[in-house]
């Protein structure tokens, strides 16, 4: 290339071309990484993995071990590093080797659930078809071989028949639990809320004066006749306790030990060796659809996130619902109504700086406003029952979703007004010179066809809201919420309650577990999950944004 | 605009002068009187001590050149200036006998009685329908069966019925240009303004749509009094009764149109209709 095809090439513009094209590729190849490996750590976790056997000589020099577990992670390390470590290593081995995570469960048995072992003293290693893993209520998986199952301490089968017994009476007590979970959250939650109802009734009585001998008696025989209905479940839920709590397993855990495990602390049996690639599906399917159904356990490193997920999206539409309104008539007065002059544009340049506003910010004003103060206020008026229990004067959703709104507030109003100033004039006057009055006008025409900018500032609202954590933390979200912001007892919508949040979870997962090396994994599901809602929630928007703007196209220049 | 003069220039005498039952302006039934009419933007002034008699139920036609306060002086008689901030009108303007910009008129009321047609076709984003209904729904008819006649009727009115009755309930912007100019006066006519204001209606039309529209002002001028602004010096000679030249805010002559298109009193609208200047 001589020098003068080198400037025209230059000059053409060629590498700019490149260059723009080089740094979509780029961003376009972030985007998906970060989604890849978030996805790949994520459902991954669900997988069955093999669970191995080891016969493993001690770094220490204390002998053969017999190790049990699933290998969770490896890594390259060099061998001067472990022998300066104190380990005692084999002669000729070269300067690195391979050291394994293992997940050794049985954190009741042997205090960790977690080990390293280095791979030049693993002696021999297999997969034996019987291993049997237990996900329990409690202390994590469990590994080992089943020896018999007892009733009442009594052995009734042993070996193969164990197994196949086993799973029958798991089958049940799944059936059992599923009722007691009814008994327990359904039925007694129920009496126990309206028990309390009943103590702020009567202690509203006795504020108002008006507690006259008949209506405590009235108060006092539906307290009875509540209380003798939970004596009556209660003895139902005893009974159905003690008819799972009989059975227990025998097993042979790592290093020989045996090892009772009651059935009714089992939540999923299953031997991951013996598993065929179609059974394998199956146990992921299952185990994804319990992550997004089911409640957590164990702190929130075992079960699902349902609530997560339910109070994320229960936030963000309230957040919807405040916000929208609200943006859309103060757009429409800034730029409808109000003289244009200093003072709006002073109004515009606050409201933009709004949006630059760090969102911790919102939750201290949010905490400080909402909570304490008009949350305080409104307990004194209304909820003096209660005292000095607050009511709304404690963080909840509805603060929460208040909170958003007003963080996501400028976004709408820039757009609205964005929408409203592109309206052509002529159709306003269109409007009218049949006679429409200026807020006719508005309504009938400008606003409709506005709504697709509306819709616009809706979806960056809803992305930026559904992502904030920070000042959730202040003003509503907790690491675990009994329960749900929605349910049957009336009003049915709790706005006053805590919520959990799938932000926070990632958070306190992640960090604030007792746990951090088991509940990794769920970070990273739990991330992809956030990623999954928002994204469904931003395609629900779009799409009633582009119906919107399929009605009312603009029109044609 | 200077074409426009050109195509214009030595104006053929067989398109103007119609025989008209009157043509002196003073034997006129008198719907709109202006006197003393000065305007102004800010500091400028547009229009300059403008009084005039609009002949009811006739076509009066507004010419001049650009910026002579043609538009602006249609768009008094619907206060459609008041939607510009720094306007400030004195004089007066009579609507049947009653003022327009006395406090106690709403604005609202007098533009049921006054429509407006403009330079670009602006139908709302809604089926032909809905937009021939909205001045109705406006004034409260919601009965279905009234909506449909009347709808009909006016689209009827402006020629455009037997093009669209069977999509009626199609977005309106699918419409071409003429047809949604027509629409725009159906719209008018549903409301039954008694006086439309026209400005430019036909210049963003193909020839057929404008000969279309002039035909429609030509019917509809037995029922209502209409105003047209127009640069086609052709078009006012055909459709209108009376025509205004305006200069520089200044009304300079008003009179019959074939008066002022064959024997205009002044020089400087002799020069402008036979597009010696302009």
């Amino acid at each position: 290339m001589d020098d003068r095809s080198l400037k025209a090439w230059w000059r053409s513009g060629v590498p700019w071309i490149w260059l723009n094209a080089a740094a979509v590729a780029a961003s376009l190849a972030m985007v998906v990484g970060l989604l890849g490996l978030i996805a790949y750590n994520g459902l991954g976790h669900f997988w069955p993995h093999a669970v191995w056997e080891f016969s493993y000589r001690a770094a220490d020099g204390s002998g053969v071990q017999h190790l049990i577990g699933e290998i969770s992670d490896s890594e390259l390390t060099s061998v001067e590093r472990m022998r300066h470590a104190g380990a005692q290593l084999p002669e000729n081995i070269g300067e690195d080797l391979e050291r394994y995570l293992l997940k050794t469960g049985n954190r009741d048995v042997s205090g960790l659930d977690f080990r390293w072992i280095l791979g030049p003293l693993i002696q021999e290693r297999h997969r034996p078809r019987d291993l049997v893993v237990f996900e329990r209520t409690e202390w994590g998986n469990f590994y080992g071989f089943l020896k018999n199952l007892k009733q009442d301490g009594k052995v009734v089968s042993e070996g193969k028949a164990a197994w196949t017994e086993l799973q029958a009476r798991l089958h049940y007590v799944d059936e059992v639990r599923a009722q007691i979970k009814d008994i327990e959250k359904g039925r007694i939650g129920e009496i126990n809320y309206r028990i309390e109802q009943l103590r702020l009734d009567k202690r509203r009585l006795e504020l108002e004066g008006s507690d006259t001998p008949q209506r405590l008696a009235q108060i006092e025989d539906q307290r009875a006749a509540l209380q003798a209905r939970f004596r009556e479940l209660q003895k139902e839920l005893d009974a159905k306790y003690r008819e799972i709590s009989n059975d227990s397993v025998t097993m042979i855990a790592m290093g020989d030990q045996e090892v009772d495990v009651p059935v009714s602390n089992i939540v999923r049996a299953y031997r991951p060796n013996d598993m065929g690639a179609l059974q394998k599906a199956g146990f992921y399917l299952s185990k994804l659809w319990e992550f997004v159904s089911a409640d957590p356990r164990e702190a929130n490193t075992e079960g699902g996130i349902f609530p997560a997920i339910f109070g994320t999206v229960i936030m963000v539409m309230l957040m919807s619902v405040i916000v929208t309104p609200f943006g859309v008539v103060a757009a429409v007065y800034l730029r409808e109504y109000a003289k244009q002059g200093p003072l709006t544009r002073l109004i515009r340049i606050a409201v933009n700086n709004l949006a630059g506003v760090p969102s911790i910010v919102y939750g201290v004003f949010g905490l400080g406003f909402f909570v304490y103060f008009l949350g305080g206020n409104i307990d004194q008026l209304f909820y003096p029952e209660a005292l000095p229990a607050p009511t709304f004067g404690t963080p909840g959703l509805m603060w929460a979703s208040l909170t958003l709104a007003l963080l996501t507030l400028p976004v709408v109003i820039v757009a609205t007004e964005e929408g409203l100033s592109r309206i052509p004039s002529s159709i306003r006057e269109g409007s009218l010179a049949l006679g429409a009055t200026k807020a006719e006008t508005l309504w009938r025409t400008v606003l409709p066809m506005a709504s697709p900018a509306m819709m616009t500032g809706l979806i960056l609202a809803v992305a930026r809201a559904a992502g904030e954590v920070a000042p959730l933390m202040l003003v509503g979200v907790v690491k675990l919420a009994p329960s749900l912001p929605l349910d049957g007892n009336p009003p049915f919508v709790h706005l006053d309650r805590k919520f959990m949040h799938l932000g926070f979870h990632i958070y306190d997962v992640g960090f604030q577990s007792p746990n951090v090396e088991a509940a990794r994994p769920l970070v990273y599901a739990t991330a992809l999950l956030l990623v999954v809602v928002i994204l469904v929630l931003n395609l629900a928007a779009i799409s009633i944004r582009n119906h919107l703007r399929e009605r009312y196209r603009e029109l044609e220049q | 605009m200077s074409t426009d003069m050109k195509q214009t220039h030595g104006i053929d005498p067989d398109v103007i002068p119609r025989s008209l039952e009157s043509s002196n302006l003073s034997d006129e039934d008198h719907c709109i009187r202006v006197r003393n009419l000065n305007l102004y933007y800010g500091e400028t002034q547009a229009l300059k001590n403008i009084s005039m008699d609009i002949a009811r139920r006739r076509v009066t036609a507004f010419i001049g050149p650009s910026g002579c306060g043609k538009s602006t002086l249609l768009r008094c008689f619907n206060r459609m200036n008041d939607l510009v901030g720094s306007v400030r009108i004195d004089g007066s303007i009579e609507l049947d006998g009653e003022e327009i910009n006395a406090k106690s008129v709403q604005v609202a009321q007098l533009r049921q009685r006054v429509g407006m047609v403009f330079q670009k076709p602006n139908p709302f984003p809604k089926s032909i329908y809905e937009n021939v209904a909205y001045g109705l729904r406006l004034q409260g008819v919601k009965s279905r069966r009234t909506l449909d006649d009347i709808i009909e009727k006016a689209l009827r009115g402006a020629a455009l019925w037997d093009e669209v009755k069977d999509r009626l309930h199609d977005n309106a912007l699918g419409m071409s240009g003429g047809q949604q100019q027509r629409l725009v006066i159906a719209r008018a006519i549903a409301v039954e303004q008694e006086v439309l204001l026209l400005n430019e209606p036909a210049s963003a039309l193909d020839p057929i749509s404008t000969l279309k529209i002039e035909e429609l002002i030509d019917e509809l001028k037995d029922k209502y009094t209409i105003i047209i602004v127009t640069h086609n010096m052709q078009q006012a000679a055909r459709v209108s009764d009376y025509t205004a030249f305006m200069y520089l805010g200044k009304l300079i002559e008003y009179g019959a149109t074939n008066k002022i298109f064959t024997n205009p009193g002044e020089k400087m609208t002799e020069d402008y209709v036979t597009g010696r200047y302009g």
